[in-house]
């Protein structure tokens, strides 16, 4: 319990860091291309991250920005992204206006390989998000990948905060310039199994507070001797009474 | 001591406090609300008792490895014995000697011997490894002692009296002959027959006394390939086989080592229908003596001829055309044959589009004849009608006996394909029917009955558009009218019945008389069997109303049955449309249908010339209030059925609004899809699970027809933690392809079907399936075996929002950011479960118990409470507040949830549940091999009076309080008035 909770903790620890990281990648390697693979101080591996959003919602994909993906034990991912020109940002805004989707996809990838080949696998995760919440949301979103078992990756979400369409304008082209993504990586969680132990040690527990506490330890007899002394009493007082008539009898 | 026990008592008080567990039956409530068919399954050998003459017994041996006796006067079961499902409990072959009963199950595994009368097993004996071939009794002297088993390698003879082997043999040449038969005479010897095909037939005859090989003849055959299916012996050991290539008879004396000698058909006189494949029937009716010298051939699919060998000669006895079957039966000394035909045929009329002429027989006529002779035997024709929602007559097992007149009598029990078994007496009487389709229930839904007629006049007032004040009046007062008419005829038979001893009273159910009662609580089970047979059955007495059978339905096939308007919409009919699909092939096919009477419906169905992936039902409904069907093709186009101007329109207006999904188990591919305006679809989102490491073994949405009432639970601390209830939640489960019990594990993935979106991933490591899940409101139940400390646990995972909702007024799973919170508590189970389903009622606000169907055949009703990841490992002052029970790891079973009392379930396989009309009481289904339909009360029925609720006294007291009030009234007037003029 105590792992699971602490799990998206760390994440979210980790998300941030990566994020400033990021946001310092878009100031700083505008020039850059991206979508190349490269390796970076993750020494991880890199790997597109493709968006699409058009007005007939037949999907045409462009890179969208890099995703570095790190590999081992506790995977982790950064992302650097180039800004909407000014053209994709009225398509967008197009898009929105005829509730369209904006989608994106990232490859499937085999995180615990050690080559380069291995890594990459044939197909796509898809994943998507209603263009005006995107538009509406000044293009703040949640992008997760999902990892399963192994370290391959089976899925990816994402969500935009706010997340609902309200149909506000959104005057300012400066807001839709910059993504502003969360980005996370999330392995499955294990399930716990029965809690023997520790149900084992509550019982241990309370036998020993049972028998720490000294009422419960008297004997029988110190607990009610006085029942038997009446008892006994009472024996005593019918046998005394009886022995004339009988002793009589015997005698004669 | 004394202190632990009053602690333990405590406890238990406490837990019965809490709990308010359902209390089991009382005694005079057994059968009272439940009952229960037990059913044996597709029959495969049929034996009657002959061994007395007033036997009623009729041994019958199944598909599904039961072997019973049935009641002939009355159908019911005398005994039953369920061995285990699969390979290793199919029964091989049924002899039938006396009082006893032999039995290969198995593959040859074991031999069993029981005893007919009672059902008790006289012995039982392992066989040696090796695959069954055959099993003959063998005799001597009219004497049956022994039974012999020939395997693929070896024959054995066993002592009736013990199962004691005799002794035991190999096959000489096993590797290249295929021994296939055995066959004894009565004289002391046992046949071998085997056949190396296209080449020759090897026969072995063995002494019965010592197993010594007597003889050893291989005799050319390089037309015979298999001699189980084309050959017979017959006469004083005449193996007798047809080739359907020549067209001939082959003959070959198994005493005296000879060639086989072949008779031409033709020079019979007989023609063989062009393509079919004849086959012999012959008879040997006691084991310790030859087989008789009369044969039938068929030569097609409706003629038979009775042969008979005389003196080395073939003689055409009697040709019967058209005949559907035939069978031999002996009674006495005299053997009969006994021959169905076919009695009148009229065309089809409802099939005028077929230009070749349909017919269609509509009863068959049974006759008894001599075998010798081939004569008919007077006074022994017999009806029997054919009902067209019935499968055709399959197979015939005869019942013959001896009249006073030394005249042959008979019975027949028919066996169709469609599994049922009809019993018939002379002169076409049918005593029972046993519909063994039920013994393979696939799915059912339970459907309202409709209203009666006075009713439904009121509805269909309503219903109609208003055409004036005056006529709408005067409607009204003619449906006030014949509701009161209604009302005293109803009171009217109150008080006739009143009047009549109670036992004469009946309520027989019929098709005619069927009506919703006060709460809902009758239903009409609408059941789907695998041999594609539909039943209608009512759940208050279990009597079927009604059956269809569907002919040409696929053997794989998979069958998804929704109810597409219910009885809510008078005046259209209740429809419920079943998918019937070709595993293989994908190809499916639309039955649309009434569920009360059971008729097919005028509606076409739409063609479907494309396998289809999925189907799915809106809640969009047309205009004559039936809900839409989306049906998905291979090209991924979706056709509507209905598919009217008004369901495309409102399918176009929707269009953006409708996601489904499509799962690909065998590529572990789930890929969500949107409806677009001109029915195409697009992908929208994509989750790929590699089949590398994990399959995907089963996906549980939630019922469509659940309700929630209650939107939140409210915390020790009076506030609320709302619950995460989305509608569109998928419950994946999965397991690894690494069977290692260290490496294996079980995977749940809780998916949002609209966006793809993966809620809460978890893996249960060092487990393995079967898995059986529940997913219901905000929680999902499964059940998985823990190979680590080998024994069966439960888990639950339930799914919050929070302390505050998102939005509250409508759930959206493109509009709800936030993750929610997951907690998951596991807990041991002590036995294993064979199914599992949560009880449903009417409005959600009674508490939900699990019911879990047992291999022991029990059905245990498990409160949820007791699966709940917020039972605390220590009590607090806020988790005693909320009602929690303190964690404990195993759950325990307690006798009193069982409530099926002692009416065993056997196999069962599924459960179903349905809400009724009173927020208590939810309607429970378990089928498998047997039926099983109860009521549960989850949170007992705190809607419904008990049975000894005292009127008399409530009304009594209230009476006196009315009147103590008035005088008191009076009284205190009077003291008023008198105070005033003081």
């Amino acid at each position: 319990v105590k792992m699971a909770r602490l799990l998206p903790f760390q994440i979210a620890v980790v998300s941030t860091v990566v994020f400033v990281l990021c946001s310092d990648f878009v100031y700083c390697n505008n020039g850059r291309r991206v979508g190349d693979v490269m390796d970076t101080e993750f020494s991880g591996f890199s790997v597109p991250l493709e968006h699409s959003f058009e007005v007939d919602d037949v999907a045409k994909f462009q890179v969208r920005g890099a995703l570095v993906l790190k590999a081992g034990r506790e995977p982790g991912v950064s992302l650097t992204q180039n800004q909407l020109s000014e053209e994709d940002r009225a398509k967008l805004k197009e898009v929105a206006a005829v509730d369209g989707l904006y989608r994106i996809r990232v490859p499937r990838v085999f995180l615990q390989a050690d080559r380069q080949t291995e890594r990459q696998m044939e197909g796509y995760l898809t994943a998507f998000v209603r263009a005006c919440a995107m538009v509406e949301s000044h293009l703040s979103d949640v992008i997760t990948l999902h990892s399963d078992v192994s370290g391959y990756l089976i899925g990816v979400s994402i969500v935009t905060l706010p997340g609902a369409c309200r149909g506000t304008e959104v005057e300012d082209e400066v807001d839709l310039e910059v993504f502003n993504t969360t980005l996370s990586i999330l392995a499955p969680v294990n399930a716990p199994g029965p809690e023997t132990a520790l149900f084992l040690e509550r019982m241990e527990q309370e036998t020993e507070k049972k028998g720490k506490n000294p009422q419960e330890q008297k004997s029988f007899f110190a607990k009610y001797w006085y029942l038997i002394l009446g008892g006994a009493i009472f024996l005593m007082v019918s046998n005394s009474a009886q022995p004339p008539a009988g002793g009589g009898r015997e005698q004669s | 001591a004394t202190t632990a026990m009053a602690k333990l008592i405590l406890l238990c008080l406490k837990f019965v406090t809490l709990c308010g567990s359902i209390g089991a039956v009382f005694e005079d409530q057994v059968g009272k609300f439940d009952w229960r068919q037990q059913y044996v399954g597709k029959v495969r050998f049929s034996h009657f008792d002959t061994h007395v003459q007033s036997s009623k017994k009729v041994l019958v041996a199944t598909e599904n490895n039961v072997f019973a006796a049935l009641n002939t006067r009355t159908g019911d079961l005398f005994w039953r014995h369920v061995d285990k499902t699969g390979p290793e409990g199919s029964i091989d072959a049924l002899l039938q000697h006396g009082q006893d009963a032999v039995l290969v199950v198995g593959n040859g595994r074991l031999l069993r011997s029981w005893d007919i009368n009672v059902g008790g097993l006289n012995w039982e004996i392992v066989l040696d490894s090796g695959s069954f071939q055959a099993a003959c009794l063998s005799g001597q002297q009219d004497n049956v002692k022994h039974v012999a088993v020939l395997k693929k390698t070896v024959i054995s003879l066993h002592y009736l009296s013990n199962g004691h082997q005799k002794w035991i043999e190999n096959l000489p040449e096993s590797e290249t002959v295929d021994y296939q038969a055995v066959y004894s005479g009565g004289n002391g010897e046992v046949y071998a027959l085997g056949v190396v095909p296209h080449s020759h037939i090897a026969i072995v005859v063995y002494s019965a006394d010592d197993g010594e090989i007597i003889k050893q003849v291989s005799v050319e055959a390089p037309w015979l390939s298999n001699i189980q299916g084309s050959c017979a012996v017959i006469s004083q050991g005449m193996l007798t086989c047809v080739d359907p290539a020549a067209v001939s008879l082959y003959m070959l004396d198994l005493h005296a080592e000879s060639q086989m000698t072949q008779v031409p058909l033709q020079s019979l006189g007989l023609e063989v229908v062009p393509g079919f494949r004849p086959v012999l029937v012959s008879t040997q009716p006691n084991p310790a003596q030859q087989p008789l010298s009369e044969f039938f051939v068929q030569l097609g699919p409706e003629n038979y001829v009775l042969l008979q060998l005389n003196n080395g000669q073939i003689v055409t006895l009697r040709d019967f055309k058209p005949a559907m079957l035939v069978s031999f039966v002996t009674a006495g000394e005299k053997t009969v044959a006994a021959v169905m035909s076919p009695k009148n045929k009229t065309v089809n009329q409802s099939d005028t589009s077929n230009e070749n002429d349909h017919f269609l027989t509509t009863a068959c006529s049974i006759n008894l004849f001599s075998a010798e002779t081939g004569r008919r035997l007077l006074d022994t024709t017999m009806i029997y009608s054919l009902d067209p929602n019935v499968g055709k007559p399959e197979k015939l097992y005869v019942q013959a006996f001896l009249k006073k007149d030394d005249a042959v009598g008979y019975r027949v029990m028919v066996h169709s394909e469609d599994h049922a078994l009809s019993f018939l007496q002379q002169p076409g009487r049918v005593m029972w029917t046993r519909e063994e389709a039920l013994s393979d229930v696939v799915t059912m839904e339970m459907v309202d009955l409709p209203l009666t007629g006075t009713q439904a006049e009121l509805e269909g007032e309503f219903g109609k558009k208003a055409d004036g004040l005056m006529s709408m009046v005067l409607k009204r007062l003619s449906s006030q009218l014949i509701l009161l008419q209604a009302w005293i005829a109803h009171l009217w038979k109150l008080f006739y019945d009143a009047r009549k001893p109670r036992s004469q009273v009946k309520n027989d159910v019929t098709i005619e008389n069927l009506s919703r009662d006060e709460f809902n609580l009758q239903k009409m089970m609408v059941m789907v069997t695998a041999s594609g047979k539909l039943f209608g059955i009512d759940s208050k007495t279990g009597s079927i109303l009604w059956k269809h059978y569907l002919e040409d339905v696929p053997s794989n096939a998979a069958f998804k049955l929704m109810v597409q308007r219910t009885t809510a919409h008078f005046p259209h009919p209740p429809q419920c449309s079943l998918i019937i699909k070709d595993k293989d092939t994908g190809l499916a096919t639309l039955h649309v249908f009434n569920p009360i009477f059971g008729k097919k419906s005028h509606v076409t169905p739409p063609a479907l010339p494309q396998p289809i992936l999925q189907s799915l039902m809106l809640p969009l409904m047309d205009q004559d209030y039936a809900k839409v069907l989306l049906l998905v093709d291979d090209q991924y186009k979706v056709s509507a059925f209905p598919s009217t101007k008004n369901v495309l329109q409102q399918l176009q207006e929707m269009a953006s609004s409708i996601f489904f999904f499509l799962i690909d188990s065998s590529q572990g591919r789930l890929s969500g899809y949107r409806l677009r305006t001109d029915l195409s679809t697009e992908l929208i989102w994509e989750v790929v699970i590699p089949t590398e490491v994990q399959k995907i073994v089963s996906v549980k949405g939630k019922r469509p027809n659940e309700h929630v009432h209650s939107q939140g639970r409210v915390m020790g601390d009076r506030s609320v933690l709302y619950k995460y209830l989305n509608p569109n939640l998928l419950a994946l489960v999965t397991e690894s392809t690494d069977q290692h019990q260290e490496r294996s594990f079980i995977g749940i993935i809780l998916i949002d079907g609209v966006t793809g979106r993966i809620i809460h991933e978890a893996v249960q490591r060092k487990a393995k399936g079967p898995v059986h899940v529940v997913h219901s409101e905000n929680w999902v139940v499964y059940e998985y075996w823990s190979t680590k400390s080998r024994r069966n646990e439960f888990s639950v995972i339930e799914l919050y929002e929070g302390m505050e909702l998102y939005n509250s007024t409508v759930f959206s799973s493109l509009d709800r950011p936030h993750a929610p919170q997951v907690l998951q508590q596991s807990y041991i189970f002590p036995s294993a479960i064979s199914t599992m389903e949560a009880t449903l009622t009417e409005k959600g606000i009674t508490s939900r118990h699990l019911l879990i169907g047992l291999p022991s055949g029990g059905i245990l009703s498990l409160p949820k409470m007791f699966l709940d990841p917020r039972r605390p490992e220590m009590v607090s002052e806020q988790s005693r507040e909320e009602n929690l029970i303190p964690y404990a790891p195993e759950l325990l079973i307690r006798t009193e949830w069982f409530i099926n009392y002692n009416q065993t379930v056997s196999r069962v396989r599924g459960i179903y549940t349905a809400p009724s009309g009173l927020e208590s009481t939810c309607l429970v289904v378990a089928y498998g091999l047997d039926i099983y339909q109860t009521r549960v009360y989850p949170s007992k029925q705190f809607d419904v009076l008990k049975d000894d609720y005292d009127y008399m006294l409530i009304s009594s007291v209230l009476f006196a309080l009315f009147f103590a009030t008035m005088i008191s009234k009076r009284l205190a007037e009077v003291k008023l008035l008198n105070r005033a003029w003081r």
